[in-house]
């Protein structure tokens, strides 16, 4: 069996061995530009996955945004956010925002599968041949006529090793880069935010962690004033080490930490971010 | 201009939901139901076109049993004009959601569908884009900004690491994010008041099956207890012996 890997980044090119073995399946990489919009991908892709049992790709919004557009040319059998394979037409992944987890069995083939790294080895090494990528130019539709990439200094959220994250009560912005980058700064660590955080304007969205947000599985999580939603924990259940940083004792945040600190974060973040 | 909007029927996203102990379903008995919240936002953008522009005509459409009645009545209740309830038992996967909305897209001929991006039930996240991509129709996923002139749609859409902008021909179809809009209150009485306007019901009109089908479920990978810490010293030496610092 052979499955292809979609890669939208050079850094998905080293997570398609993991899962390919447990698919047992061979695999092969074909990369997507950048610039290339979902329906001219998903369109050149198809032209692509002929004898391929499985067309996967790393779970992202922008993986979502083609590779279901593809299942439906394709009228294949898809599933989302696949967290575990046990065999290689049974799939496991949350739902729920991650409350509880089904068991899908695919009735069909092919498969299109977007899968979450952390439940994968990622290997370097495995790299699978490379499909050329040719677009197909057809006239769509779409056009992009703006694009506002907020590159950063920080390592990227969804690969980082060590996160900060922080909610609503950071209250602007300058407080919010102050306090929260300023120790992630410190741990060389990436900077998140909860929904409330983001939709009051205190980070911008693609810091979002959580159920609708980005999912992420550092070895270091700290959260600074977050409650602790569903929606939130759904993002963070996969990191190693959760810190819990809240002056409210009972705040639900607490049940998930591996250590948590009742105190209030204004006083406490700094001293940590000065003392690490 | 018309506008379709698929509304789906879900446990309340705020409840606690367990699964029956044997892990063949989950509890539903005594949990609230709801409309999608992305579902609610797409209303709520159509909605706010029509009050721009009173020639905007909205009909929602929801598949599934006949209690999601309740939920159509809710989004005539925030300002759509006409519902259509797909009533059926079967089970669905986002596949034949698609291929049971294509047809009702065929029948309408709407100028833009608008849908959320996934439902807080299942979280797959893929119809919106599989209808778009049996219509052949341009799609504008994650919208946090749309925008109408004739023929055309504008959409600000959320990505991986920013925002872009996407010019639209219509027909297209756009899946919304949660920061589009804040969808309105609506009190009962509005509820009542909408029980006037038209709803038709009728079956299937596809006789596709899943292609994917759910075995059981089970609970989340049990994390370890963990522990509160005193001070910040505490917390840096717990993480050190940890060695997550
Ligand atoms: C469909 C849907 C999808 C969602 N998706 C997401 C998602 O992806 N990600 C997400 O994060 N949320 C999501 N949410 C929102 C989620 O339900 C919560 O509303 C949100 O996570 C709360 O954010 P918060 O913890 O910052 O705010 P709050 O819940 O207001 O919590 C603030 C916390 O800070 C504490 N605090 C206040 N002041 C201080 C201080 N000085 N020092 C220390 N602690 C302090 C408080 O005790 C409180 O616990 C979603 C909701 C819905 C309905």
């Amino acid at each position: 069996m052979k499955a292809l890997l979609v890669a939208f980044s050079d850094s998905d090119r080293s997570l398609g061995g993991g899962i390919s073995a447990k698919l047992g399946a061979d695999f092969d990489i074909v990369q997507v530009p950048t610039s290339e919009l979902a329906d001219s991908a998903a369109h050149s892709l198809w032209s692509l996955v002929e004898g391929y049992a499985f067309v996967l790709a790393s779970s992202s919004m922008r993986a979502k945004d083609v590779m279901a557009r593809l299942a439906g040319l394709m009228d294949a059998a898809m599933v989302t956010d696949v967290t575990e394979v046990t065999a290689p037409n049974r799939f496991i992944r949350p739902i729920l925002a991650g409350t509880l987890f089904e068991l899908v069995e695919t009735l069909s083939s092919p498969v299109v599968l977007t899968f979450r790294p952390s439940g994968f080895e990622s290997n370097m090494a495995s790299e699978g041949s490379q499909v050329a990528y040719s677009g197909t130019a057809v006239e769509r539709g779409a056009v992009c006529t703006g694009q506002d990439v907020r590159s950063s200094a920080r390592p990227d959220l969804s690969q980082a090793k060590r996160i900060v994250s922080g909610g609503r009560p950071l209250g602007d912005k300058e407080t919010f880069e102050k306090v929260i980058g300023g120790l992630a700064d410190k741990l060389s660590g990436a900077v998140g935010a909860t929904r409330a955080a983001v939709d009051s304007g205190i980070a911008a969205n693609e810091l979002q962690v959580g159920q609708t947000g980005k999912i992420v599985a550092p070895d270091l999580y700290i959260a600074a004033g977050i409650s602790g939603s569903t929606q939130h924990m759904a993002g963070i259940k996969d990191s190693k080490c959760i810190v819990a940083i809240n002056k409210d004792p009972d705040a639900p945040i607490f049940e998930s930490a591996d250590f948590g600190l009742v105190a209030d974060l204004f006083e406490a973040v700094p001293e940590f971010t000065s003392k690490v | 201009m018309k506008i379709l909007v698929p509304v789906k029927r879900v446990i309340d996203p705020y409840a606690k939901v367990k699964m029956l102990p044997d892990g063949s379903g989950l509890d539903v008995a005594s949990v609230k139901f709801d409309i999608n919240p992305f579902d609610e936002i797409a209303v709520e953008e159509a909605v706010k076109m029509k009050e721009r522009d009173p020639s905007v005509s909205i009909t929602v459409v929801s598949i599934g049993s006949s209690d999601a009645e309740e939920q159509l009545r809710k989004a005539l209740a925030m300002g759509a004009d006409e519902a259509l309830l797909i009533e059926t038992s079967d089970s669905l996967d986002s596949g034949v959601v698609a291929a049971e909305l294509e047809i009702v897209v065929r029948q309408l001929g709407p100028d833009l569908v608008i849908m959320g991006k996934q439902a807080t039930d299942d979280d797959r996240n893929q119809a919106g884009q599989m209808l778009a991509a049996k219509l052949g129709w341009p799609q504008a996923t994650f919208a946090c900004e749309v925008s109408c002139s004739p023929g055309r749609v504008t959409v600000v859409r959320e990505t991986d690491n920013g925002e872009e902008t996407l010019e639209l021909t219509t027909p297209c179809l756009v899946t919304t994010d949660l920061r589009l809009n804040e969808p309105r209150y609506i009190a009962l009485p509005g509820i009542i008041k909408a029980r006037s306007k038209p709803l038709s019901r009728r079956p299937r009109g596809t006789s596709g099956q899943p292609k994917t089908r759910i075995v059981g479920y089970q609970p989340p990978p049990p994390r370890p207890p963990g522990r509160k810490v005193a001070s910040v010293d505490e917390l840096i030496a717990a993480l050190k012996e940890r060695g997550a610092l």
